[in-house]
């Protein structure tokens, strides 16, 4: 009796730890991130590092516009790519195709999604990296090396797509089949079904779903730093190279650490990252809870 | 037997979910504007029978079905793919727990209507979703909040809703699949009182599995036993003078 008690007790304080642990952990990482970046900090305004368009350290000078720019470029086109061809997909899996092609697509997608990003990095070096280059810069007019914006961005598009399908597959499954049948019974046709029904009570999971895989984007690192060329310049096209925030760090972490201010540019670069994470997550509960409570059935 | 003309009739009507045979060469005649229950205890195909009749079964693809279901006379399973839209607007369905659509009061009832490009003035289609929303008795109740989510109401309210939402599209049948068995006792009664009303103008098809309910509204019974009629007609007959052992053991409550 006692001893069961204390061991309730005991597992209640754990688990309470953990929670703590992780929290602060979270909250270290912040913190440390927050306080290394002061060092740049000194010198130059937040304004005018956020908004000049001139990083070369080695003359003190750390404007992340370019490569601001480029991470919206990338994660930009990758989801305008990734979010209507998911969506498309997803509805075929979950509501048109046959059960026995559902069977096997479904694992199929979720070891999509599971596949390391250099992976896919590498397929993108050996195959996307010269069509670009030979075939669609030059139908577009431009000249490429392949090594750019556009490369990134389709990359990052395809493994965005997995979560995304992935994700809206189980929410349009979790769509009551009552409710389709209320639809179908007023005589609307399937097409009008899905549309109007399926994906509007799925709603809010789309909406994370879409989230979740900016998520992904946003913070992928090493597949784009292998294909977007690395040169942190204002892109004069998607076939420029550019740089991201993400992958800016990869690349230069090993050159620059060794200055502090450049160490403490690095972090600022790092601490952008997590509050623009941070931010996006807390809007999704916020957009989420409010999309639930308008499309709840 | 029947005095009325013959809404729905079944010819040899067999259903199987992959092997599992759960309609069995199943015979019936269904009365138009007269109330038809089904009974029989659960499992014994009655759902299944009320979706065959707006080929809502088929939406399974492990449904296999063979026989004919005649509607008005016409086969229903002679129209191609793109006509049963047109079928099941025939026959509203009410389920067995209420699903309101993911949208307003207003655009639940709407619904049906901007799908078929019926009433497309604003103020055509605001008195139709009044007159629908009177029909089913809850126009007062919801009146000044018809922009709000369906699902604020109560069930008892959604169940309503959703008979609103089937007759809105004017259909002649409507099939209820014991739709008031997620209901506390006064809205079941609300319900039943409007099914007795409907009856009036369209043909009901009453799934249930209260014997009493069905003693309540019938006109005209069908008893569903391990996928098989094993008896139907008026319901004075089946209810007083059962002639199968299985239907007097179902009605005297042996069975369930
Ligand atoms: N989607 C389905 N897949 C497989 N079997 C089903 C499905 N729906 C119903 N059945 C089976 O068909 C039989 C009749 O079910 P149903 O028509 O729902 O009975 P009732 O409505 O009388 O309770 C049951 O044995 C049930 O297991
Ligand atoms: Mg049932």
């Amino acid at each position: 009796m006692n001893k069961r008690k204390l061991r309730d007790l005991i597992g209640t304080k754990l688990m309470l730890i953990a929670t703590l642990f992780v929290s602060l952990l979270f909250f270290l990482i912040f913190v440390l991130l927050l306080f290394r970046s002061g060092l740049v900090l000194q010198d130059n305004s937040l304004f005018d590092i956020l908004f000049s368009s001139t990083w070369n350290p080695d003359n003190s000078q750390f404007g992340l516009a370019p490569i601001i720019i480029g991470t919206i470029l990338v994660t930009g086109i990758a989801l305008l790519i990734a979010i209507p061809i998911s969506l498309l997909s997803a509805i075929y899996i979950a509501e048109y195709a046959p059960w026995k092609i559902r069977r096997i697509l479904r694992p199929f997608i979720d070891v999509l999604a599971g596949v390391p990003s250099v992976v896919y990095g590498l397929c993108a070096f050996l195959f996307l990296v010269p069509l670009t280059k030979d075939v669609i810069a030059p139908w577009f007019g431009v000249q490429s090396t392949g090594l750019c914006i556009f490369t990134a961005a389709v990359i990052l598009a395809v493994m965005v797509f997995p979560i995304i399908i992935s994700l809206c597959i189980e929410s349009f499954n979790a769509v009551p089949l009552a409710l389709k049948e209320a639809s179908l019974s007023v005589g609307a046709t399937k097409w009008e079904t899905v549309k109007k029904v399926v994906f509007r009570a799925s709603t809010p999971s789309v909406i994370a779903a879409i989230l979740l895989g900016f998520g992904r984007a946003f913070g992928e690192t090493i597949a784009i730093n292998m294909v977007i060329g690395g040169i942190p310049r204002i892109p004069s096209s998607v076939f420029s190279p550019g740089e991201t925030l993400a992958s800016l760090i990869a690349s230069k972490y090993g050159e620059l650490m060794s200055i502090p201010v450049h160490e403490s540019a690095l972090m600022l670069v790092a601490l952008i990252l997590f509050v623009v994470v941070l931010v996006f997550n807390i809007l999704g509960v916020f957009i989420l809870r409010r999309a639930k409570r308008r499309w709840t059935y | 037997m029947l005095s009325s003309t013959i809404q729905i009739e079944t010819k040899n009507l067999n259903v199987y979910f992959d092997k599992h045979y759960v309609l069995k060469d199943v015979n019936i005649k269904i009365p138009a504007k007269q109330l038809t229950a089904i009974i029989g205890p659960s499992g014994c195909g009655k759902t299944t029978l009320l979706k065959s009749f707006n080929r809502l079964l088929e939406i399974h693809d492990e449904v296999k079905i063979s026989g004919n279901i005649f509607v008005d006379g016409q086969d229903i399973f002679d129209s191609k793919g793109d006509e049963i839209p047109d079928i099941r607007k025939k026959m509203g369905l009410i389920s067995q727990k209420p699903y309101p659509l993911p949208m307003s009061i207003y655009e639940n009832v709407a619904y049906g209507l901007k799908i078929h490009r019926k009433k497309t003035k604003k103020g055509e289609l605001d008195a139709a979703i009044q007159h629908y929303l009177q029909e089913v008795g809850l126009w007062n109740e919801v009146k000044d909040r018809l922009h709000d989510p369906a699902s604020r109401l109560s069930v008892g309210q959604q169940q309503r809703l959703c008979l609103a939402r089937a007759i809105a599209v004017e259909p002649e049948v409507i099939l209820c699949d014991e739709p008031t068995s997620a209901l506390d006792p006064i809205a079941a009664q609300q319900i039943e009182k409007l099914l007795l009303k409907l009856k009036q103008n369209y043909t009901v098809v009453l799934v249930t599995h209260t014997l009493r309910q069905a003693k309540r509204l019938a006109d005209y019974v069908i008893f569903l036993y391990f996928g098989m009629v094993i008896e139907q007609g008026p319901a004075e007959d089946v209810f007083n003078n059962p002639k199968n052992p299985a239907t007097i053991a179902y009605i005297k409550g042996d069975i369930s």
